[in-house]
């Protein structure tokens, strides 16, 4: 909707932090380049090494950060809006869980040695099973309330489920990649995962962006927005398949990194008088740009085991989290 | 016009509508008055297509509204819920330009007579002077004002409002009477929900009024706000004075034991 404040500057604000994030990302490393070696490389001329090492090892990892990091800020704002509720976040309707919970058992039958694109395709299956249930509610005119309570009980059985994978894993190693993979990461990842993963991402966004003009309608309430000709049953479909599909892509090559996307749209939404609608893509590219942060502050933090990205931003988020329970408290009163 | 034709509507096992049949003119102030659970919402909600209809139909200007596009049905008919909760600490003039989501698309934007709709229900519920705080900062009073401006935005041919009034202090209750007043006054259709019984017989050109999911009177204030019609409805005294005024008086006691006391 219009606004007394610009539309524009919160995007163009984030997205040149977010270039500028993105480009310091890909100096950072073991091997110390040039601002020319790099620009070089990215067009793949100059020492090949450098071609290799910017193209094959720093371009992917940034990528993919800034993939995730948009992802999850996109469908946390989203579900925010959907489920009228600053508290939500992609993990409330139970894609993260689940997704995870398919990862896990890939490592757990040891399939992920066979083939690098095992993992994701677990994951991504298994966020899609989680989003048929989902769907399966929402189709049937499943209220708000119920959608919630449905998200919490698929999150919990995944949870059970991963733990009893971890319970009964067969051999310590095994234990070990489960526990690795469920910290999330953006090491060691190439263009398979980009590739892989990118496609339901972008699915993920156009359906997530196609809610913008129904969101705000919502904050009158679900009566009101269908008097307003808003299709509530679309709108629910639109935003559960489209956090799914980028969320379910998202912890397929990442694992699982929390607090991103609820973080992001609370720190945009003042910018944006707190329209849910033109919230989405600036909260987008704040999660990019957090996730592309934080994976900077995993890189360059000193010590002989690089932290986990998932740790990071949990370290992060929960304290955010906190601090905002305490703050909608107080602006209820 | 509005009009509906023998409309029943089914809540579970509930029959919450049953063969109501009334009517709403432009530039007519028609209210649907009756105790809780009479129907009245479900009236409302109906013909707004937000409940699904059990028998009956209903006709916007002739022609039955099921296969209405949700865009043109929202452009002919206005609705202001019950209630003033709004999720977001929105800006008040944003939360009015909502009203214009039935004339845009998903790639418009609000043009000039968007921009003069909206500056015209601002000040036709006298909200202008709010519209550039949040709606979290404003009062009951004045979010209902705002609230109404929403609807007031759509510039519907038809705006059905449900308690309107509830939670305000008697001023602010005329003033949202005023208000629709008006919006009468300029051709639109406006179908009220209220409970309060001297609101509708002082504002209202017409009432249904409605018990047990039945239409069980109708016609002028004069004629529905009858001693007996109020007694038997809402086993209270309520007495219409000379000057129009409504008198609210006693509980009845109820028909089960008023008859009995007829067979002693």
């Amino acid at each position: 909707m219009n606004g007394l404040s610009p539309l524009r500057s919160p995007v163009t604000a984030f997205a040149a932090l977010l270039v500028i994030a993105m480009i310091a990302a890909l100096f950072l490393g073991y091997a110390p380049l040039s601002l020319s070696d790099v620009l070089l490389a990215l067009v793949g001329q100059g020492d090949e090494r450098y071609v290799f090492i910017v193209q094959e090892i720093r371009l992917p990892r940034v990528l993919l950060g800034a993939m995730v990091g948009a992802s999850l800020g996109l469908s946390g704002a989203a579900l925010q809006g959907l489920l009228r509720n600053p508290l939500a976040e992609p993990s409330v309707i139970g894609i993260s869980t689940s997704a995870g919970l398919g990862a896990v058992i890939a490592i757990y039958y040891g399939l992920a040695a066979s083939s690098a694109i095992i993992i994701p395709a677990f994951a991504i299956v298994f966020a899609f099973s989680a989003m048929l249930v989902l769907v399966w509610l929402a189709g049937r005119d499943a209220s708000i309330l119920t959608l919630i309570l449905a998200g919490v009980a698929i999150s919990s059985l995944a949870a059970a489920l991963t733990s009893l994978a971890m319970n009964l894993s067969p051999n310590p190693f095994s234990l070990n990649d489960i526990i690795m993979w469920l910290l999330g990461s953006l090491a060691n990842r190439s263009f398979t995962e980009v590739w892989l993963a990118g496609p339901f991402m972008l699915a993920g966004w156009v359906a997530l962006y196609l809610t913008r003009k129904s969101l705000p309608a919502l904050s009158l309430g679900e009566e009101a927005a269908a008097s307003l000709g808003v299709d509530l049953r679309r709108l629910r479909l639109l935003v559960i398949f489209g956090a799914a599909l980028s969320v379910g892509g998202s912890v397929a090559v990442s694992g699982a990194i929390g607090f991103v996307g609820l973080v992001a749209p609370h720190l945009v939404r003042p910018l944006v008088a707190h329209d849910p609608g033109r919230l989405l893509v600036p909260s987008a590219l704040a999660g990019a740009l957090l996730l592309v942060l934080a994976d900077i502050g995993v890189r360059v933090m000193p010590g002989e085991t690089e932290l986990k990205l998932g740790v990071v931003t949990a370290l992060l988020g929960a304290p955010f989290f906190l601090w905002l329970i305490i703050h909608t408290r107080r602006s209820m009163r | 016009m509005i009009e509906t034709q023998n409309l029943s509507v089914q809540l579970g096992e509930h029959a919450a509508l049953w063969d109501a049949s009334i009517s709403i003119n432009k530039g007519e102030l028609v209210g649907f008055i009756g105790p809780n659970g009479a129907g009245k919402t479900s009236l409302l909600r109906a013909i707004l297509r937000l409940v699904p209809v059990s028998g009956g139909r209903v006709l916007l200007n002739g022609e039955d509204i099921t296969h209405a596009k949700p865009h043109a049905h929202a452009r002919s008919i206005a609705y202001l819920p019950q209630g003033q909760s709004v999720a977001w600490p929105l800006m008040a003039r944003n939360l009015v330009a909502l009203g214009r989501m039935p004339h845009l698309n998903s790639w418009t934007r609000l043009g000039p007579e968007d921009k003069r709709a909206i500056d015209e229900a601002l000040a036709a519920a006298d909200a202008t002077d709010l519209q550039g705080r949040p709606v979290s900062e404003l009062s009951g009073g004045e979010r209902a004002r705002v609230l109404l401006a929403r609807a007031l935005a759509v510039k519907a041919a038809f705006l059905l409002v449900d308690e309107p009034t509830a939670s305000l202090d008697p001023y602010h209750q005329l003033t949202s009477m005023e208000a629709l007043k008006r919006a009468c006054d300029s051709g639109t259709g406006v179908g009220l929900v209220v409970h309060d019984l001297s609101l509708a017989n002082r504002f209202c050109d017409r009432l249904y009024l409605l018990n047990k999911g039945r239409v069980v009177a109708s016609g002028t204030p004069e004629d529905v706000l009858s001693e007996k019609n109020m007694a038997d409805v809402y086993r209270v005294e309520v007495r219409r004075e000379a000057n129009g005024t409504i008198r609210l008086g006693e509980k009845l006691p109820s028909q089960q034991s008023t008859q009995s006391g007829e067979q002693v």
